[in-house]
């Protein structure tokens, strides 16, 4: 008979073993996945790491994915903090970007050390709004915030569409539906080779953490998002909270979308978010919503996909293989949780003691 | 049941338990939270499994591997939250998954029901919904809903916690009824009287093992009590004389209604002094929540006054009735829910009422730690260390925790709901005797509880409410169990102090 009984004395290394493990179940799965595919699993794990690591090239080009990853995580790891399932990062760094785009396209002669401030701070609020009106929904009528954001996303993406094929299309495209280049000066310049986003994620991970553990505002957060009624009972103002916070929350979702046009588009499209608002979900969850363990964890997923786009030059494998991989690897981890928290045993039937 | 052992991960929830219970008798199984009672009767109800051991039904050795196989061999369980769908009534709460074919034959159900009420004298309408039904009729349709599948062994766990004394009686009545008819009764308990009034024999867990059982007649209630802690204990709870004459805090006419529109406070009107403890007794739900939120201040559709050392704080958040100085300490009566954040550490929680009073942005913990140490210390918190999450201690431990940064703010007022819900003997005395010290302090303390025992030798005064409003206050010197049972009805005292 298996026996399943409830464990509180699961140690952190232990917890890293049985997540680690996870992991390995995930890989080992995919094989045969792969192997149905007619291809032998380890020289294709091996040429994706080799895709997603393997020149220096191929590394920028990885780190350049998980920039927008890291900063999106860390906006709804915020969120997530405060059990306010904010699945509107998509909306939010569309908004985001959309705010940067404007003062890009409206002030091109502007100088690079005054328009790009201009553009971040523009993407924040923006971002930010797009998160407040859910929250304010939220604090003061008890909306569903999830559908909320999620509707949200629609929104943002249909009128981005919306000023690409109308009043932002670029006169010069010939027709064709795409909103004009930003100006040298409204991009992000490169740091070390890769554009200087990769900075802002540095910083934004050590003050999120640094906010969150240390200063009074990250301890709020911590207790409404614990007990909604302990934070009312210790005097907090909960509504407020709330809706501050996700205004944080979505300004950080918008900085990343600054970012993206900024810095890799160079431009506004409705392709601009590539699913990093979804994406992100998966990695802040899977990072524990813990600061220094989310670039690990993007770094991980940006690889895939990095080398994910290798493998299908490579082996004529679909880069949905990849997917499948990051699937299974979320499946994985997600029910790893199960082991930490119960211990499993196996014990013969009932023989009373003699 | 023989043998019987059950394990959670480590814990030895109940080790080689072994009893037996006869036809027609009451047998009580008595013991401190965390005894093994529960994981017990789950294994004879079929939630659990045991690891080892048997348990025989009418002489037949069974294995109850599910709550189905529990029914069918007659063992019906009458758990203390009831499980009953509110908005149907009496009736289909007792059919329910009972009748297989697809339209109620509401008929043969009634005159099966009749008969069992007319056997052993319930009264109840079955067609009445299940939410227009006060606890003791609640109770009731759990009952009949066991009987009604044929059940002739009841396990009743902690039966009497949320019915008045007068209700309490009429369920012994039944059972006495039932088990006159040959039933067989176990009744989980902690309260020692009970076991005294209807049972035949007790038996006492203890840490998961079986002390002894013995037969109600040959014992006393102390002797059961050293049973159950393990050691002698003074079930006396103290009262220092009230001192002073002054008024701490005064409420004028408090109203409240609520979002729904109901009233849950009418027109209250009291006075505490200090160094007095004012116990509030009533039926769950009679407005003692509202009451105890809106002196502390989160609770603000309010109207009325409330005047605590010459201010009027009705209008006043919690924050702000903490930055004028006044220092008003709430346990309340849901610790987990409210009053802390069970998922945050020990020192965490500690700072939760003024961390906000420290300049600057960051937190600083170690005003925090200090403190933490200081009430684990004061109270003998059980924690591997004072940055362990609360949750994961256990419910005494809590409760202290809780206790511990209420009364280490140096209160002017205390407001406890339910202070020792949950908690052993030995913990709750440890309250009962801080209650006291703080009381001799000079302290204002209003005290919500719900064993009339209790609040009738540790109070001052007890005033019961009724349907939001006050009934009357007694002196608890010389007012009895049975006045403060009527009152809580409902049905004004004859003697009303003020």
């Amino acid at each position: 008979m298996i026996k399943m009984s409830a464990r509180s004395d699961c140690s952190k290394r232990e917890a890293t073993l049985i997540r680690t493990l996870a992991v390995v179940f995930a890989l080992v799965t995919v094989s045969f996945f792969i192997m149905i595919l007619g291809h032998n699993p380890i020289s294709v794990y091996i040429s994706m790491m080799d895709g997603a690591f393997g020149t220096g090239y191929r590394l920028l080009e990885t780190l350049r994915k998980s920039v927008p990853l890291i900063i999106t995580s860390i906006g709804i790891s915020l969120a997530f903090r405060l059990k306010f399932w904010n699945i509107g990062a998509e909306g939010q760094i569309m908004m985001g970007a959309m705010g940067a785009a404007f003062i890009a396209l409206n002030f091109p002669q502007l100088p690079a050390i005054i328009l790009l401030p201009l553009m971040a701070f523009t993407a924040m609020i923006s971002g930010g709004i797009w998160g407040l009106i859910p929250a304010y929904f939220k604090a003061r009528w008890k909306t569903n915030e999830t559908i909320f954001t999620l509707m949200m996303n629609y929104i943002a993406l249909k009128f981005i569409t919306y000023l690409q094929y109308g009043p932002w299309k670029d006169p010069a495209a010939l027709g064709f539906p795409k909103i004009p280049n930003f100006s040298q000066n409204a991009v992000l310049p490169d740091i070390f080779g890769l554009h200087a986003g990769w900075v802002i994620a540095i910083i934004l991970v050590i003050l999120s953490h640094i906010f969150i553990n240390y200063t009074q505002p990250g301890y709020e957060i911590e207790v409404v998002g614990g007990s909604e009624n302990t934070g009312r009972y210790a005097g907090m103002n909960v509504n407020k909270i709330i809706i501050l916070t996700i205004f944080a929350s979505g300004s950080i979702c918008g900085l990343s979308g600054m970012i993206e046009a900024s810095g890799v588009n160079r431009t506004l499209s409705v392709e601009i978010t590539r699913g990093v608002g979804y994406t992100a979900i998966i990695t802040s969850w899977l990072s524990y919503l813990k600061a220094p363990v989310i670039p690990i964890v993007c770094i991980l997923f940006a690889s895939m996909i990095q080398g994910g786009t290798f493998i299908q030059m490579a082996f004529q494998i679909p880069q949905s293989a990849a997917q499948i991989l990051q699937g299974a690897i979320l499946f994985f981890v997600l029910g790893s949780e199960f082991f930490i928290r119960y211990k499993i045993s196996f014990v013969k039937q009932n023989i009373p003691e003699a | 049941m023989v043998n019987i052992s059950k394990s959670f991960g480590d814990v030895k929830a109940n080790d080689k338990i072994s009893f037996s219970v006869k036809y027609g008798e009451i047998f009580a199984l008595l013991g401190e939270n965390g005894a093994g009672k529960s994981t017990l009767v789950n294994m004879l109800s079929g939630v659990y499994s045991p690891d080892i051991g048997e348990i025989y039904v009418h002489g037949q050795k069974l294995r109850l591997s599910s709550p189905a196989d529990s029914i069918a061999a007659g063992i019906g369980m009458i758990h203390q939250h009831f499980k009953l769908i509110e908005v149907m009534t009496a009736l289909e709460n007792i059919a329910i998954g009972q009748e297989h074919s697809f339209i109620l034959n509401k008929k043969n159900i009634r005159k099966k029901i009749d008969d069992i009420c007319s056997k052993y004298g319930f009264k109840i309408d079955p067609e009445k919904l299940v939410r227009d039904m006060s606890v003791g009729e609640k109770q009731t349709v759990e009952i009949l809903k066991v009987l009604y599948r044929g059940a002739d062994i009841l396990i009743l766990d902690e039966p009497t916690a949320v019915l008045t004394p007068q209700e309490s009686e009429r369920l012994f009545d039944i059972l006495i009824r039932m088990k006159e008819q040959g039933c067989s009764i176990i009744l989980i308990t902690h309260k020692l009287q009970e076991v005294m009034e209807i049972s035949d024999r007790v038996c006492v867990l203890r840490h998961g093992r079986v002390i002894d059982t013995v037969n109600t007649k040959e014992t006393t209630p102390m002797e059961l009590t050293s049973m159950m802690v393990g050691k002698k204990v003074t079930l006396s709870i103290e009262r220092p004389p009230v001192k002073s004459q002054e008024v701490v805090l005064e409420v004028r006419n408090l109203s409240l209604i609520d979002r729904e529109g109901i009233k849950k406070l009418d027109d209250v009107s009291f006075k505490v002094y200090s160094g007095e403890i004012l116990g509030i007794a009533g039926i769950a739900g009679s407005g003692q929540k509202e009451l105890c939120e809106s002196i502390q201040g989160i609770e603000r559709r309010k109207r009325g006054e409330i005047i605590f050392k010459g201010e009027n704080i009705a209008r006043l958040t919690p924050r702000a009735i903490f930055e004028k100085g006044l220092r008003i300490s709430f346990i309340p009566e849901d610790r987990l829910g409210m009053g802390l954040v069970p998922t945050m550490s020990i020192v965490d929680n500690v700072i939760l009422k003024d961390y906000y009073m420290q300049n600057g942005i960051f937190l600083d913990r170690t005003v925090g730690e200090k403190r933490a140490e200081h009430i684990i210390k004061m109270l003998n918190v059980q924690t591997p260390d004072i940055y362990h999450p609360v949750n994961k201690l256990s419910g005494g431990n809590i409760q202290k925790i809780l206790l511990g940064r209420e009364i280490d703010s140096n209160p002017d007022f205390l407001v406890t709901a339910y202070p020792t819900r949950g908690l052993d003997i030995g913990s709750a005395h440890l309250i009962y005797d801080e209650l006291n010290r703080q009381k001799e302090k000079g302290i204002g303390i209003l005290y919500v509880g719900e064993d009339l025992n209790i609040l009738l030798s540790l109070c001052d005064r007890i005033m019961v409410m009724f349907e939001g409003k006050i009934i009357g206050t007694v002196n608890a010197e010389d007012a009895t169990k049975e006045e403060i049972g009527l009152m809580m009805l409902g049905e004004k005292a004859t003697e009303v102090l003020q």
